[in-house]
């Protein structure tokens, strides 16, 4: 299946090739619309700017504490009722808040356990089917100056749970 | 919800830190992550910049909205509140499109310029809308298909295999989106029954 990183290697320039050349058959003046497109961009990265800073010590904080850790272990005794195991607890924990901090709890996992364990399996497939709910939320949220954000945090919690179980019944069944 | 979530976040993060013996860490966390913030945003406007300019072409010689009328049967289901022709059409189904692509940061810039259009659908109101949510939630669900990253770290660790996960990464995808798209439509139900009294 090495054809699919390979295949990935050619999406951005494919996407570059197939609108630039959009453009120029249909006579688009596409340079000084990329340009006039850049400028909204960078307005975008400078209001959500503030947001992650913030956001970002906030996490920081909880993950040098060892407040994350210790969550993990009070859950340990109802993760053994449901047959999640503890080790990754952390990893769908961190998940919600950052995705660079549970690539390296995953990292972590492969190291110590193999990518090929039940371990390994499992997170693969976990990672594979989840997105970071907090950090989604508060930028979403933020650029839009929403401040109640209603059912939406019920219902990204509600997904990835059944992503989460999904993720176990399917290595329990496939491997 | 937003000032109690990071408000919490901070102090049991400090708590925790001193009752721990780690509040030398915490110190460092909140200078490093603060610095990691800002390095990462430097990093965001380059390529977020590239990807608007690119998607401002496509815009402009009729490409997404060739795409976004693929989409509309299904946009149209998924949000019954946004009027048929309006812009934030072309955002979302464009956000959608990279999601599933796994251009995770190519779809970030299209998805806040869907949020930012869809306050202005909702008379600019702090409250999110029905729309919102429900974009949010499918958002969050996941929807890559492909999962190349993982695949590239399972083969970096030795794994004889690495794409073995791949069907079933999809399956669990399309079992949390449906799940998230099942939520969605009930709350919305709902909270247009509770709207209506």
């Amino acid at each position: 299946m090495k054809f699919i990183i390979y295949l990935s290697d050619y999406i951005i320039p494919f996407v570059f090739f197939y609108i630039i050349s959009m453009g120029l058959v249909t006579k688009t003046n596409i340079y000084d619309e990329f340009i006039k497109g850049a400028k909204d961009g960078f307005k975008v990265v400078l209001d959500i700017m503030p947001t992650l800073i913030g956001l970002m010590v906030g996490v920081g904080v909880l993950r040098a504490s060892g407040a994350l850790d210790l969550l993990a272990k009070l859950l340990e005794p109802i993760t053994g009722i449901l047959h999640f195991p503890s080790e990754l607890v952390p990893i769908a924990l961190v998940k919600m808040f950052s995705s660079s901090a549970a690539t390296s709890l995953v990292l972590d996992i492969f190291k110590q356990y193999g990518p090929d364990s039940y371990y390994g399996r499992m997170v693969s497939i976990m990672m594979s089917c989840t997105e970071t709910i907090f950090y989604t939320m508060s930028v979403y949220f933020m650029v839009a100056g929403v401040k109640k954000t209603r059912y939406t945090l019920a219902g990204a919690l509600t997904a990835t749970l059944a992503g989460i179980v999904a993720s176990v019944v399917l290595t329990n069944l496939i491997f | 919800m937003l000032n109690y979530l990071w408000g919490i976040m901070i102090i049991i993060g400090i708590t925790v830190g001193i009752l721990r013996g780690n509040i030398a860490e915490v110190s460092n966390a909140t200078l490093n992550s603060s610095k990691e913030a800002v390095s990462l945003c430097v990093t965001m406007l380059g390529i977020m910049a590239m990807w608007t300019g690119l998607m401002q072409v496509a815009k402009k010689c009729g490409l997404v909205a060739s795409f976004t009328k693929a989409l509309r049967p299904i946009l149209r289901y998924l949000f019954p509140d946004i009027p048929k022709d309006h812009i934030v059409n072309e955002y979302i189904a464009s956000n959608m499109i990279a999601n599933i692509l796994g251009l995770g940061w190519a779809a970030t810039p299209m998805g806040l310029m869907a949020m930012k259009e869809l306050k202005k659908l909702n008379q600019n109101s702090n409250v999110a809308s029905c729309d919102m949510c429900t974009f949010l939630i499918i958002n969050i669900s996941s929807l890559q298909l492909i999962p190349v990253n993982i695949i590239a770290y399972r083969s970096q660790y030795g794994s004889a295999n690495p794409s073995e996960i791949l069907g079933a990464g999809i399956i669990a995808t399309i079992i949390s989106t449906f799940v998230g798209v099942v939520f969605s439509m009930v709350a919305r139900k709902s909270s247009n029954r509770r709207g209506q009294q």
